[in-house]
């Protein structure tokens, strides 16, 4: 099992080392950071002179070394439109971040679930029939239209909850349903395809031959073993939860990384870009390691693979 | 039977009769599916709709006539002919936008997820075949590729490179190949222990000819499934890009920057947002419901 562990920690360390590649190269995409950094009306003079100062003529190893050499302590320069460091205003915006999506999540993980049991356990009845086509419609929803159609309803018409800002938990409900609605509905259909696969298994008919009744059959017997597809998504869809942060962050003006880093697209200020984006994939790595090691926990059998 | 004429006798080439009956085939399963059908209507609605678009709609997408901005689905204009799903806040007419719409939609989605496809099907054949090394540096790079949050990955490079058709299929196009490769090297990794496959190997045939005549064939039906539900995301994907400006620039008509063009109208002119947004979902879930039947039909244990 440690060898496991030591071999998914050490993939975990080659996969940021391709991060970081990919981050460093945001930046060189066009050929010359230095226009691309300065403003356009910039003369060619100061565009040299800023070029030389910031070490793009050295060649790209040697400026990709310095750039990991910084990214390893947390320093991507300064932000060019607030003067702050970079990973400073990201860091700022994390925990508004990590709050939507875990709301997101939490919600999530709350409806799909038992909607996902129910409708395996009643296949082919009406609630498996409406828990299906809510489900169906919830993947094809652009994250966006769902935000901006929840605010025409809840905010414009009936003056229910608000439409912008972080604040108490009113402010919280309606990112969080659009956030979380796609995650939900594929869960949903995860968990009941996982259960149904299960409970047509030999050991549940073994079960419930023996007079297991049938609460414990479902709720014990079958969702353990269903629930490791479940874990596998759910760390899959935390890179979802993190992505569509962008989208609904700047829908609600929710004042986290997505938003932070959509303005700094638009503002130019690649420093921030460059931390936000390290950032977010860092933690979406380190959160797939830990529902790895949570695997080893639920399904023995990976330890000895 | 065809004189023996060295190793390559022994590959036998496929039967073309049968394999047509097997199209037509899963074709009928197909359609016994009411809800791969109704997938399969959409589809064509869709695809037709933007081909045809001018014989559909008697409006211009850009044109503007200030003089009907913001009228409700349903008005008619002095020359009688009705604005169905209303006008936007340039006086043009919403249904005619959502189909012109439509064509932006479905190039940058069938050019995206050939891209992608071609590129991880390569990728899935070579990883799977040859194993190794090889297969964990192409997984290690998939781990890479996934660990970014898509979206943002995607602005971030259309801001720095500037929004354009080419850029936003060429952004979309290399860096969705992932689930590709890792279906086809799924595939691959049972194929190649196959018989058939051994007895080629055996018989002493070329690594190339063996992907190609003997892998890549049995790994086309799940490519397909994939591409096919794929096609749905980059579609979103496109939305979300021209929704927050970086997508194709005005005054080509967008479903995003429709839709990003009526959130500033939200409070008085409600059809500006709304309508574009179901033809999205209506367009996405056609396609995932195809794509399901497919899967289905052609191949049920994939899981995807």
């Amino acid at each position: 099992m440690r060898s496991y562990l030591l071999r998914r920690l050490w993939q975990a360390v080659l996969v940021l080392f391709g991060v970081s590649v990919v981050v460093f190269l945001i930046l060189h995409l066009t050929g010359d950071p230095a226009a691309l950094l300065l403003p356009p009306d910039a003369t060619a003079d100061d565009i040299a002179r800023f070029r030389k100062a910031m070490g793009f003529d050295d060649p790209v190893a040697v400026q990709y070394l310095r750039f990991l050499k910084g990214a390893l302590r947390g320093d991507f320069g300064e932000s060019l439109r607030h003067g702050e460091p970079a990973m400073t205003l990201v860091l700022e915006r994390l925990p508004a971040t990590f709050q939507l999506a875990g709301a997101g999540l939490l919600l999530a993980l709350c409806l799909a679930i038992p909607a996902g049991i129910l409708s395996a356990v009643k296949r082919n009845s009406p609630v498996d029939y409406v828990s299906t086509v809510v489900a169906l419609t919830g993947q094809a929803m652009p994250t966006f239209w769902l935000g901006i159609m929840l605010i025409l309803v809840f905010s414009v018409r009936l003056n229910w909850l608000p439409s912008s800002g972080r604040g108490g938990l009113e402010h919280l409900i309606l990112p969080a349903v659009t956030l979380g609605l796609f995650t939900t509905a594929r869960i949903t259909r995860l968990t009941r395809s996982g259960m149904l696969e299960v409970l047509g298994q030999d050991y549940i008919r073994t079960a419930r031959a023996k007079g297991v009744s049938e609460q414990p059959v479902v709720w014990k017997h079958a969702l353990k073993n269903a629930s490791i597809p479940i874990i596998t998504i759910v760390g899959i869809e935390l890179g979802t939860l993190l992505g569509g942060s962008v989208i609904t962050e700047t829908i609600f003006a929710w004042p986290g990384v997505g938003r932070l880093s959509v303005q700094a697209i638009f503002n130019r200020d690649y420093p921030v870009v460059q931390a936000a984006v390290f950032l977010l994939a860092s933690t979406f790595v380190f959160l797939n390691f830990i529902v790895d090691v949570a695997y080893t926990w639920l399904d023995p059998r990976i330890r000895f693979h | 039977m065809a004189p023996p004429n060295g190793v390559s006798s022994v590959v036998l080439p496929l039967p073309s009769a049968p394999e047509e009956r097997q199209w037509v085939m899963t074709l009928k399963r197909l359609a016994r599916r009411r809800t791969a059908l109704f997938g399969l209507a959409v589809v064509a609605v869709v695809i037709l709709s933007a081909v045809g678009a001018p014989l559909v709609t008697v409006f211009d997408p850009i044109e503007q006539d200030i003089n009907q901005r913001l009228k409700e689905p349903g008005w008619r204009n002095a020359a009688g002919q009705a604005h169905l799903l209303g006008t936007d806040h340039l006086g043009r007419d919403i249904l005619a936008r959502i189909i012109y719409g439509s064509r932006v939609a479905l190039v940058v989605g069938l050019s995206a997820v050939l891209i992608s496809g071609v590129l991880g099907m390569v990728i899935g054949l070579v990883s799977g075949y040859f194993g190794g090394k090889v297969d964990d540096f192409f997984m290690r790079l998939a781990d890479v590729q996934l660990a970014f949050p898509f979206i943002l990955l995607a602005i971030a490079v259309i801001g720095v490179l500037g929004p354009s058709l080419r850029n936003i299929i060429v952004v979309i196009g290399v860096s969705s190949w992932v689930v590709y490769a890792r279906v086809v090297r799924g595939e691959v990794l049972s194929i190649r222990e196959r018989e058939f496959v051994q007895a080629a190997i055996a018989l002493g045939s070329r690594d190339g000819r063996v992907v190609l005549h003997h892998v890549l064939p049995n790994a086309f039906t799940p490519w397909l499934v994939v591409a096919t539900l794929d096609m749905a995301r980059v579609i979103v994907i496109e939305s979300a890009l021209s929704f927050l400006g970086l997508g194709v620039q005005p005054p080509t008509p967008t479903w995003g920057g429709m839709l990003a063009d009526g959130r500033v109208y939200l409070s008085t002119a409600w059809w500006l947002a709304t309508f574009p947004g179901l033809a999205i979902l209506v367009t996405v879930l056609g396609i995932n419901l195809l794509g399901d039947g497919l899967r289905d039909t052609l191949d049920p244990r994939l899981k995807i």
